[in-house]
Parts: structure tokens; sequence; C-alpha cells
């Protein structure tokens, strides 16, 4: 459908690309000269001890970041090939290129119908798509993060009303009629229990391929287990990037070996 | 083992003795209340009559009802709101949703903190000077509901920015990364979550605005007026002047007349509150989060 995006996915390697990305909120330095080059169509994990600036990376990449007035960003960032601060970038195309899944899962207080369309009808405003057209929206995106067989009898249920492990696919499966490249996933299983996490993991093991996947967590099985890639990040800089295998067999660096061994806590 | 000890008795007795304090409070609180209400009702309560409600005043106010100056409140009022909540929610979503963290919107916030302290007579002073005189609305309803509205947006702007406020972060989160613009957010996300709390805190503080005097005195209130107004440019009845002129200037007057006028202008200030608590209630109860 959507051919440049599709002919862009095919060529680039890298799906994010920094360099020398510097962030701070007010005075305070949140990012050191990230420079990272996270491959395209793969699932990278991004670990690291609390305060360590994985959110705020995360949130620099799709410019959330920005909606508080006192952040500073430097360096460059492409995400696709494109710098998302380039002077003629309309920020909604950004948003709508990387979607992004919280730690809490947040659906919006209206039907799960509605949700799932919601961010489809934002990009349609005035071409109303039709009823069937929705329909099918709303089926594809809910099998594809294997919930339809669960809702199908209840889409006009309020979406708060699912369990949190069902929210938190129902918040990936609305971003999928968007048609998003990247995916970005802020510690997506820590509110969930045990169950719930091992359902979201082989959700996003199973979106591998078709988007960038971008997942943080405290998690290292997690990490070990769900992600191609791993970065290893320290007081707001990146310590290590490899495979992930490579990075908890034989860590590069002392800090990482410690941190994986959970020295930090 | 579990068996009470001395230390515990203390604390028992220490806590109950708060209880009770503070229930005293409490009850010293609503007295007032209770003994005007109560006073109102006895002196007032067996002039009130349908007749009374809806029939003019007679011999020189001295007897007959009060339908002009309770057609003139209603209209003053109504118009007053449909003037304030518009400018106020739009004031209240700039500042909530758009307004950057700079010294001009701390000047903006501590300006309206500031407005709603300034005493009524003159918000009166300068409603005649800017709507009766400078507009050239003359003393009508229209420049007497203005002056009202611009008493009240301070209060319509900070209730209505606290339920926008209430609307969770994430709601907003969740549709700025679905690449919604701000408006979309706000008209699809935040307004629709917000406008059962608006709405009834709008109500609560306008209709405290229904016993103004001073401001409506000068503006458009008018002492007598033996016609109902026929539009918004022309001068009416109130109630709340009403009061006024039946208690103080006129003499004559039946001593539960007086009492009868202020039983309904607080009817009216309760029956609106009432509603707009009972209207709160329904739509927490059908909240979402
Ligand atoms: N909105 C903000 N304003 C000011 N400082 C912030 C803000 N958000 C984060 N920080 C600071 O930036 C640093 C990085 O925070 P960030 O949330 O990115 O860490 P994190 O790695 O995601 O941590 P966690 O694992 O706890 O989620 C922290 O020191 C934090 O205090
Ligand atoms: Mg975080």
């Amino acid at each position: 459908m959507n051919t440049t995006a599709e002919n862009v996915s095919t060529q680039i390697e890298h799906a994010i690309h920094t360099r020398s990305l510097n962030l701070w909120y007010g005075t305070f330095q949140a990012l050191f000269d990230v420079n990272l080059d996270i491959k395209q169509g793969i699932i990278t994990s991004l670990i690291g001890p609390s305060g360590c600036g994985k959110s705020t990376f995360l949130r620099s990449v799709n410019r959330i970041n920005e909606r508080l007035g006192y952040v500073r960003t430097e360096g460059l960032i492409e995400v696709m090939g494109q710098n998302v601060y380039d002077e003629n970038v309309e920020l909604v195309q950004v948003r709508k290129q990387v979607g992004m899944v919280f730690q809490r899962p947040n659906p919006l207080p209206i039907s799960i119908r509605d949700n799932i369309i919601f961010g489809h009808r934002l990009h349609t405003e005035g071409r109303k798509p039709s009823i069937s057209e929705q329909d099918d929206i709303i089926e594809a995106a809910l099998r594809k993060v294997l919930l339809w067989d669960k809702v199908k009898d209840r889409l006009n249920s309020k979406a708060t009303e699912l369990s949190l492990e069902e929210q938190q696919k129902l918040c990936i499966a609305r971003l999928l009629p968007v048609k998003p490249s990247v995916l970005l996933m802020d510690e997506p299983c820590s509110a969930l229990d045990p169950k719930g996490t091992e359902a979201v993991e082989e959700l996003i093991w199973d979106l591998r391929g078709e988007y960038t996947i971008l997942i943080v967590t405290h998690n290292m099985a997690q990490a070990r287990r769900a992600s191609e890639e791993c970065i290893f990040m320290l007081m707001g800089k990146v310590i290590e990037h490899t495979a992930t295998e490579a990075m908890f067999v034989t860590p590069e660096h002392k800090e990482t070996a410690d941190y994986i061994e959970g020295r930090y806590g | 083992m579990f068996e009470i000890s001395e230390l515990n008795k203390r604390n028992r007795k220490t806590q109950k003795l708060f209880q009770i304090l503070f229930m005293m409070m409490t009850l010293l609180l609503i007295t007032p209340v209770l003994i005007i209400l109560g006073t109102l009702i006895y002196k007032g309560g067996s002039i009130i009559s349908v007749d009374f409600l809806f029939t003019h005043p007679t011999d020189g106010m001295t007897a007959g009802g009060i339908f002009p100056a309770l057609f003139g409140t209603v209209w003053i009022v109504a118009v007053a709101l449909l003037a304030s909540v518009p400018i106020g929610v739009a004031a209240a979503i700039y500042l909530s949703e758009y307004a950057p963290d700079n010294w001009l919107t701390r000047i903006i916030n501590l300006a309206i903190i500031n407005l709603a302290g300034v005493p009524s007579i003159v918000h009166a002073l300068f409603g005649v000077g800017a709507f009766v005189i400078f507009f050239k609305f003359g003393t009508s309803i229209l420049a007497a509901s203005l002056t009202l509205a611009i008493m009240t947006l301070p209060v319509v702007i900070v209730a209505s920015r606290e339920s926008l406020q209430a609307v969770p972060k994430a709601f907003r989160e969740a549709c700025w990364n679905m690449g919604a613009t701000r408006w979309q957010t706000i008209r699809r996300v935040v307004l629709p979550n917000a406008v059962s709390g608006i709405l009834t805190g709008v109500i609560l503080e306008v209709s405290r605005t229904t016993g103004e005097t001073a401001p409506i005195m000068f503006t458009g209130a008018a002492f007598f007026l033996p016609f109902l107004p026929q539009s918004v440019f022309d001068q009416t009845m109130a109630l709340s002047l009403h009061l006024f002129v039946v208690s103080t200037q006129v003499p004559g007057v039946p001593e539960e007349l007086p009492y009868g006028v202020a039983l309904v202008l607080i009817a009216m200030v309760l029956l609106m509150n009432s509603i707009s608590i009972a209207f709160r209630m329904y739509l927490r109860g059908k909240k979402k989060w």
C-alpha cells in the first residue's frame, strides 16, 4: 500500500541511527554522545540500571520529549534514513512511523473497537473509512496480537475492562493500523504477571521482521530470550552494543559483566 | 500477648478526644447555615405560593409577587453563563494544554488568581465604564451579565483547568504517540473526559453569582419596573436587588416579604448546586477510570 515506506524499508540497513546525541533536562545532562545503529527488522533490547537514560533515549527517537518545554537535544537522529530533526519534518509523520508502548498499559477509556481504529481515524480525518473497511482493520490488528478470538464478541465494551495483559496487547494492536516501521517499547511487561509477560513476549517475537523493535527491559532473562541485539547503557552513555548472545556470554566491558551478573541491582 | 496495654488505652482516649473535637467543629460550621435556613423558612415560608412566584409586585412593592425579579435573575445568570463558559473554557484549555511553562504563563496564572480576589463593587464600576458607557449597551441585562461574567471568569477558568488536568497524562501520551495533534488529542480524548467536571464546576461557581447585588445594581438591575424586559438591551428587576429594596428602601413592607424573597433566592442557588452535584455524581459513577 504505502510503497515509499516499503521501498525505504528494503533499502535501509539501520532503522534508527544516532550520532553524538546529547540531551539535557534543564541543566541536567541525561544522554552523552549516544552513537547507535539499530538494525532494521530485528528486536534490540536496551538494558541498564534505573536512571541511566533508557526511557529518555526512546522518547527522543519519536521526539515526544519535546513536549516538556525544558528539554534540549543536540546531535543527529535518523529514523529509516531520515533526520527527524530536519526542518521540513512533520512531527505527526514521525510519530506515525515510530509507535510507542508504555510500561503501564494505557488504553483510552473508550471501546476496544474505537481504541484500535483511533490512530487510523486520526490520519484519515475528513475521509471517514467505511464500516467494513474499519472492521477489516480492526480484525487484522487484533489477530496480529493474538487477541481477536478473545475479544471479537465484545468489541464494543470498554478497553479498560480488559486484563492488564490484554490491555497491553491492545496497546500494541492499536499502533499497527497506522503502519509504523519502528516500535519502541518501554518495559512493556513490567506491569504484567509471569504468564502475561510470556504471552506479550511471544507476541513481540512474532512481530519481528515486520517491524524494528527496540525494547527496554530490566529483566535480564527477557533480554536474553527475546532479543537479537542488546544495548547496555550506564549513566547516559552507551557502553556496549552487540549480539545478545555475545553480550551475555562474553561481555566486552567490565561494567556490562557487572550489570548482567546483578551487581548494580 | 494481644491484651490491651496502658499505652494503647491512652492512645485510644486521645484518638477519641480528637474525633469528638473535629466533629464539634463540623457541627459548629453548619449551625449558622441551619439557623439561616430555619429562620427564613419560619418567617418567610408562609408567603411562598405559586402566586407569589408568578405575579408582579403591587402597592409600591409592599404586596404582590416577585415574578419580574425572578425572571430577571434567571436571565442575567443565563446570559452570564453563555458569556463566561466559552471564554473561560477556551482559556482553561489554552492554559492547561498549550501554554508553555514560561514567565508569561506564570503571570497570567497569577493574574487569574488575583482577579478572583477583586471586590465585586470594583467589577461593578468596571462594568459601568466598559459595558454601559464604552460599548453603549446602556444599563441592560447584557451589561449586567457581562459584568457578572467577567467577575466569574477566574473561577470558571480555575475549575475548568482542574478538570482538564485531572485527565490522566497517559491518555494524552497515548494519543501523541499515535501522531495526534494537540487539538485532536483535546477534542477526542481530553475534552470528552473532562466535560462533566467542567460543566458541574462551572454551574457551581456561576450559581454563586445569583445572589450578587453590587455588580448588577449599576449595570442593569432596576429598582422597580412595571414590565418584563423584552430583550437583553432592556433593564430588568433582579431578586438580589429586590431583596435589598424591600428590606431597606420601601416603607410599609410586611415582615414576611423580605424573608420570602431571600428564601426564593437561596432556594434557587441550592437548586442549581444540587443539580450540578447530582449531575457530577451521575457522571462520576459512569466514569471509566
Ligand atoms: N522529565 C524529566 N525531567 C527531569 N529529569 C528527568 C526527566 N525524566 C528523566 N529524568 C532524569 O534523566 C535520567 C534518565 O531517566 P530515564 O527515565 O531515561 O531513565 P531510565 O533508564 O528509563 O530509568 P528506569 O529504568 O528507572 O525507567 C534520570 O536521572 C532521571 O532523573
Ligand atoms: Mg524508564
